[in-house]
């Protein structure tokens, strides 16, 4: 899908988020919204969820103007900072979750939503975890349990609050990847937020460059570290 | 372990042996002295005379009024006290407002005032002689020295107990599995029913149960409302504090043991569940 951000401004309070920021994310895209803290980009992703509205600004999903949609009309698979899994649920309740709360009239049999629970577990290899609790789960495991969660309502894009934050180094290296392939297998528009360069500039086909409410610039890895646009890009992926 | 070799060494926050006996000491005298000593006696009391009169005593016409009220009245303020406590926790945990300092100051209000003044305001307000109560009264409705005040003065005094327990621990949680469950497609009130209440249960059935203790034993704010009127709107509490006044101990004590053991099991009620569901509560609290 397609997602078009135009003219798009946030303030909370007395304080600007994000001055109005333009941006075309095109189908099937893996893009990176990049920047240090307070730059903006997590509050351009959650507006781009429907969990936070602009104040001013359209989002076009697919030409459509998608700014007035709720967060469940949405659709968008979001992956949360520290995961948000359901602690009081298996990793299998976790997953059906999103199937589950669907009207009776568009809701899966039970045995349909099992199966999809299962082809979930095995696409994030750990076909042997439903029965776990989060808390009984590693970081890396979590993760991946979070992904496929979102992936299970069959969403229209994919969103990532900083996927791998809570990871150590090694095993942030191996999901990266696994985000990749996942990414790779199903074709959705993803976004991921991070403020890790060498983590954006990897794995993203697009990175959007964001400091202070300001996307500063726009490009594939390599035109970026060859061209940065201004100053703070140069700085910023030179730490 | 000898306390006396040079090479024992001891943690940096742990205490000499000595230390630890004496404050476990004191502790334990206080405890006995303060809690442990006052309820045997209160047994003892009831019991003085037998078993017979104590329970004679208690199948007292005024006794069992006393007791069918205290529990009555328990039975209506404690779910409205959930209701309210967690409208409130909500409201505070997950929006921001202006005047949300004020109202956390509102909700604390009832531990800070007198329950005496608590049940004088219930009179001022609903009273027959104010504008409100007479209406009221003239319609055959009477709040005070009615089952109606001495509601109204319960859940005043107990109102903080459940919005206080649920408060910390939905702060502590954040707002972000909510927030999940809605990207997942699911309304606003399934998320509360399969989110937001099992992620709180545990605090609200604790803040449920000491709502329920103090709700079955105030004293202060009832007295003024209730009017006292034996067999009518006297609730355990105070129906003890007459018989006692009346030198009728024996009586007076029964009704005490009586209250007491209902205050036990609430407490027996907490720990048996606390073992019960040891590994529910611990998964719900640490992440």
């Amino acid at each position: 899908m397609h997602i078009e951000i135009d003219e798009i401004a946030k303030s909370f309070g007395t304080t600007a988020a994000l001055h109005p920021v333009s941006l075309s994310i095109p189908s099937g895209a893996l893009v990176a919204l990049l920047g240090p803290s307070g730059s903006g980009k997590t509050t351009l992703l959650r507006i781009l969820g429907g969990l936070e509205y602009p104040n001013s600004g359209r989002v076009l999903f697919d030409g459509e103007d998608a700014t007035g949609l709720t967060v469940q009309e949405r659709r968008a698979g979001f992956v949360f900072q520290s995961y948000a899994l359901f602690r009081h649920m298996t990793v299998f309740e976790n997953i059906a979750y999103g199937l589950k709360a669907r009207p009776r009239a568009t809701r899966p049999p039970a045995a349909e939503i099992a199966r999809r629970v299962q082809r979930l577990l095995d696409l994030i290899q750990l076909p042997d975890i439903a029965a776990r609790y989060p808390a009984q789960l590693s970081g890396g495991q979590r993760q991946r349990v979070a992904l496929a969660r979102a992936l299970a309502i069959e969403p229209r894009m994919l969103l990532l609050d900083e996927p791998f934050g809570a990871l150590d180094a090694r095993v942030r290296k191996e999901l990266r990847q696994g985000l990749r392939d996942i990414h790779d297998a199903t074709g959705l528009t993803s976004v991921f937020v991070t403020h890790d360069q060498e983590e954006a500039m990897e794995l993203a086909d697009l990175v959007v460059v964001m400091s202070m409410g300001r996307i500063e610039q726009v490009g594939r890895p390599q035109d970026i570290r060859a061209r940065p646009a201004t100053a703070f890009v140069r700085d910023f992926i030179a730490a | 372990m000898s306390d006396a070799s040079a090479f024992s060494f001891r943690a940096p926050t742990d205490e000499s042996p000595l230390v630890r006996r004496v404050l476990i000491g004191v502790a334990v005298l206080g405890l006995g002295l303060l809690v442990g000593a006052p309820l045997v006696a209160v047994f003892a009391e009831a019991l003085k005379q037998g078993w017979l009169a104590a329970l004679k005593s208690l199948g007292n016409r005024d006794a069992l009024s006393a007791i069918r009220l205290t529990l009555t009245i328990a039975a209506i303020s404690v779910p409205l006290n959930a209701v309210f406590g967690i409208a409130a926790a909500w409201l505070i945990t997950r929006f921001d407002f202006r005047g949300k300092a004020f109202l956390i100051t509102l909700i604390d209000l009832p531990f800070s005032v007198s329950p005496v003044v608590a049940g004088l305001c219930i009179v001022l307000m609903f009273g027959a002689n104010s504008l409100l109560g007479g209406w009221l009264v003239a319609q055959g409705f009477p709040i005070v020295f009615a089952l109606p005040g001495i509601v109204l003065a319960t859940v005043f005094i107990t109102f903080p107990f459940i919005a206080r327990e649920l408060i910390p621990v939905m702060i502590e949680q954040g707002r972000a599995e909510e927030e999940a469950a809605l990207t997942l497609g699911a309304g606003g009130w399934h998320v509360f029913r399969t989110v937001t209440l099992p992620n709180i249960r545990w605090a609200l059935l604790y803040g449920v149960l000491l709502c329920n203790a103090r709700a079955m034993g105030e004293f202060g704010a009832v007295a003024v409302v209730s009017g006292k009127i034996r067999g009518q709107t006297a609730t355990m509490p105070i129906t003890i504090e007459m018989l006692y006044n009346e030198y009728l101990s024996v009586a007076a004590f029964s009704l005490a043991a009586v209250l007491t053991l209902l205050a036990l099991v609430t407490l027996l009620a907490k720990t048996v569940l606390e073992r019960r569901h040891a590994d529910q509560i611990a998964a719900t609290h640490r992440h």
